[in-house]
């Protein structure tokens, strides 16, 4: 017995950026379906580090990232729960001269989005931050930028959408879809069937298998962050880390645990990936490096993901290049957890206006038009 | 004797399964290694003191101390054969690589290997009581620990609560060992028991042993209680009483510690981390990795054996720990005997029966959720309630342990789910009206057990290497 549903919007992918699109389109009052075919928020966006930082980012990004920061900043209101985010400050070191160089750099070139960064060094790094290793010599601290768990935050996101009125098909794999030149057909199995005037793909790191079908194919590959997380330790840190030039990052949760992230995780099939021995080990040299307090700590628990990466690590989003009301929202490179819930307002707004009000030219798929396939770096 | 110096099989666990396993490779001339967390060999029910204690293995292991000789004197007699790797732990494993690290010298290295036998053993089932996390409350398995492996009694009048044969062994132990038992309170019901007497008169030496402790308690003054519900443990600084209920009436019995558990689970993080393919077993009431009936898993070169892929008990442990290597073996080329492998496949089957029996005489308790107040802390590591695991299924609609630990943190501290997982998947079982079956399992992932940051290896080509 085929459910069959008529709607007007349909989303491929639970993950925080189908989730937050579901519920921005629930609020234009639209109808919308999203189809998961495991739990919304259990792959990437609910397994990741759990940063909510802007610092870093490609300035392309920063107006998307702006956008997240005061939803983020909404976060109770919009779904009835904090998810643990907090602003605690986030704090990336430089380990060399030039380094701290290139911090005080992105300051600058960051200047018009008022991130409010500010370059430690000296006396003052040691007197802020006393449980740091010796290998810092400063780092910039973006003050509101912050963290949050990814367990919670990302099947809220679900959550809020259903309690707005989205109908969410958890445990639903997409088998087929179909474009009619007017509306899409999706199939589940032979429970549901699906048809809507507008399809939203965002099926993170598989998102490529739809891309494919409508001659959107980029070239795009899997990755797998190796992450760690230790035994609760008296709390000593507010900020979360990370370094200049990538390696380690790392957090403490209000539970005392190290939340740990660098390198590369191992694929276990298409669908799992778990760390891996040599990440774990760089890990732990690396983060007893920057937190000589760690040496005696435990790791408990280890584990990955599988993310998707484009070749300039920028995301897809928008519009199809072959298909009317088809639009892009995948390949985040392992840091689309800040940014997703604007890229979900995005993707709304692309829906119901034809354009969205943040610019997001830097990510038009149509930049892969004539790239030929490469390897991209994994690098964290 | 057939010589096969290239096969070297990796033993994981060196209780009644590993060794039986160690000494069959062994006899067909391969020098396995065998790697195991003790110090010394024999597992939990035959746990070994240290070389230095002077009681008997009489007064250790009482009716059990034939067999417990007979399980430690084939690892002595191994000596020199079998490549032996006592205090060690597996904390994960990768590329045919175990991860081990050696407790007393704080060394971590890696064992590659071709075939492995998992006989990681089992620890408490643990349902957790109001006041379980007091000082002075233990599990039963602990409490024997405590009594074989350190020589000492976890209080001077002790309560047993619970259910399953080792409730009865252990009182049994406790009382010999001259500590005052002030009562053993039994979940199950006597009626449980007599209806099960037909399934366990197939074994009739072990039904008659069990009736033994129960009889020679009986004897000694022990104060026995049936289809009893235990209601909580209650002290300050330390367990000074145990409340229970029986026919609806409250009882209150003072006592300075108390050992409880209900029955056994396997310990199935290895076989996870390995790929074995899991299947929700109901005689067991938990998930285990699959094995066909002569040990093998579901990965090519990984067997399982003993109570680490279901319980079964220590003599099957020692059968199936037998089977295992001789599958293995046979699973290389390397002749063995059929009419052995085939008996000793008989003989676990025929134990089924007797298994199911144990069941019947030590249910468990299924109304154990619905009594579960919403204060009663669940998880230990992280004081995780029934209550905040009930609201997250009601708020969330989580049907599932994985989604229910990622909301609650159930199952993520120090022990990984080892002690809570069963609680809380009853408790998701009952808050969701589904089947136990259908909620499934906590993914394992490494470490098995926490390991210190600076011991993680670092990837070396060169096996066997200490990195530490």
């Amino acid at each position: 017995m085929t459910q069959r549903i008529v709607t007007d919007v349909a989303i491929v992918g639970g993950g925080i950026v189908g989730s937050s699109a579901a519920l921005a389109l629930r609020r234009m009052g639209l109808r919308v379906v999203l189809l998961e075919r495991d739990l919304c928020g259990s792959r990437s966006s609910g397994v990741n580090y759990g940063g909510v930082r802007r610092q870093g980012r490609p300035i392309s990004q920063l107006p998307l990232a702006q956008r997240a920061h005061g939803i983020w900043g909404r976060l109770p209101e919009l779904l009835g729960t904090d998810g643990e985010y907090i602003r605690s400050g986030h704090f990336k070191i430089a380990r060399s001269e030039a380094d701290l160089a290139a911090l005080e750099a992105y300051r600058d070139s960051a200047r018009d989005f008022d991130l409010g960064i500010d370059i430690l060094s000296g006396a003052r790094l040691r007197a802020q931050c006393p449980w740091l290793g010796g290998k810092a010599v400063g780092g910039s601290l973006c003050m509101e930028d912050g963290q949050a768990n990814p367990r919670l935050v990302s099947p809220a996101f679900a959550l809020a959408a259903r309690r707005a009125g989205a109908d969410i098909h958890e445990r639903t794999r997409v088998d087929e879809i179909a474009h009619d030149g007017q509306f899409f057909h999706l199939r589940a199995g032979n429970t549901l069937a699906v048809r809507s005037q507008v399809l939203l793909n965002c099926a993170g790191a598989w998102a490529n298998r739809i891309a494919e079908q409508f001659g959107d194919a980029v070239p795009m590959h899997s990755g797998h962050p190796a992450m760690a997380v230790t035994e609760p330790l008296p709390f000593f840190m507010h900020w979360s880390l990370g370094v200049e030039g990538g390696s380690v990052y790392c957090r403490q949760v209000a539970r005392g645990n190290l939340v740990l992230g660098g390198g590369p995780g191992r694929a276990l099939d298409a669908d799992r990936a778990r760390s891996d021995r040599a990440s774990m080990a760089a890990l732990a040299t690396q983060a007893i490096e920057l937190l000589p307090v760690l040496r005696h700590a435990h790791f408990i628990r280890t584990w990955s993901g599988t993310e998707g990466y484009l070749p300039d690590r920028q995301p897809v989003i928008g519009p199809s290049r072959t298909t009317t009301g088809l639009f892009h929202g995948f390949g985040f490179a392992g840091a689309g957890f800040q940014v997703g819930p604007a890229v979900g307002e995005v993707l709304a707004e692309l829906v119901s206006d034809g354009r969205s009000t943040t610019p997001i030219d830097a990510f038009g798929i149509g930049r892969f038009a004539h790239t030929p396939v490469v390897e991209p770096a994994l690098a964290h | 004797m057939t010589s096969t110096p290239e096969l070297q099989p990796v033993i994981v666990g060196a209780g009644p399964a590993g060794i039986r396993a160690a000494q069959t490779l062994a006899a067909h001339g391969l020098r396995p290694i065998v790697i195991d967390e003790a110090a010394r060999a024999g597992g939990q029910i035959y746990r070994r003191p240290p070389a230095h204690f002077k009681r008997t293995p009489q007064t250790l292991y009482g009716t059990e101390a034939a067999r417990a000789a007979a399980v430690h004197a084939a690892i002595d007699g191994l000596q020199g054969r079998i490549d032996h790797r006592p205090d060690s732990l597996v904390w994960s494993v990768q590329d045919q690589q175990l991860d081990v690290l050696h407790g007393p010298t704080q060394t971590t290295h890696t064992v590659p290997y071709g075939q492995l036998i998992v006989a990681t053993g089992a620890t408490d089932r643990v349902l957790p009581v109001p006041g379980w996390t007091l000082p002075g409350v233990y599990t039963l398995g602990g409490a024997q620990v405590a009594l074989k492996f350190q020589g000492c009694a976890i209080g001077s009048r002790v309560v047993f609560a619970g259910t399953g044969p080792l409730l009865y062994l252990v009182a049994y132990q406790y009382a010999k060992a001259g500590v005052e038992v002030a009562a053993v309170l039994d979940t199950a019901r006597f009626a449980d028991q007599l209806a099960a007497v037909p399934a366990l008169l197939r074994q009739p030496a072990v039904f008659a042993k069990g009736v033994y402790y129960v009889a020679w308690l009986r004897a000694h003054g022990v104060a026995l209680h049936s289809g009893v519900r235990l209601v909580r443990m209650q002290g300050d600084e330390r367990v000074r009483s145990v409340v229970w209920a029986e026919s609806g009436r409250e009882h209150t019995l003072d006592c300075d510690a108390v050992g409880f558990g209900y029955a056994l689970r396997s310990e199935t993080q290895l076989a996870d981390l390995l790929g074995c393919r899991f299947a929700f077993a109901p005689l067991h009431r938990a998930h285990l990795p699959e094995r066909d009936a002569a040990g093998r898993s579901s990965v090519p070169g990984v067997y399982l054996a003993g109570d680490g892929a279901g319980i079964m008990g220590a003599d099957a442990a020692e059968w199936a720990g037998e089977l295992a290597a001789l599958t293995l073996l046979a699973d290389h080329g390397v002749a063995v005997d059929a009419q052995r492998a085939n008996r000793l496949q008989q003989k676990l089957e025929k134990l089924m029966g007797f298994r199911a029996g144990l069941e019947r005489a030590f249910p468990f308790p299924e109304d154990w959720a619905a009594q579960a107040s919403d204060d009663l802390v669940v998880c230990r590591c992280e004081n995780i309630t029934a209550g905040e695991l009930r609201r997250a299924v009601a708020n969330s609609g989580a049907d599932e342990m994985n989604r229910l630990k990622a909301l609650t943190r159930v199952g993520m501290g120090r022990c990984q789910g080892r002690m809570c997982g069963v609680a809380a998947a009853e408790i998701l079982a009952h808050a969701t009206g589904r089947p136990v079956a259908q909620v499934g399992r906590l993914r394992g992932q490494a470490p098995i057990k926490p390991i210190p940051i600076h011991l993680v290896p670092a990837d070396s080509p060169t096996h066997e290497e200490v990195t530490a």
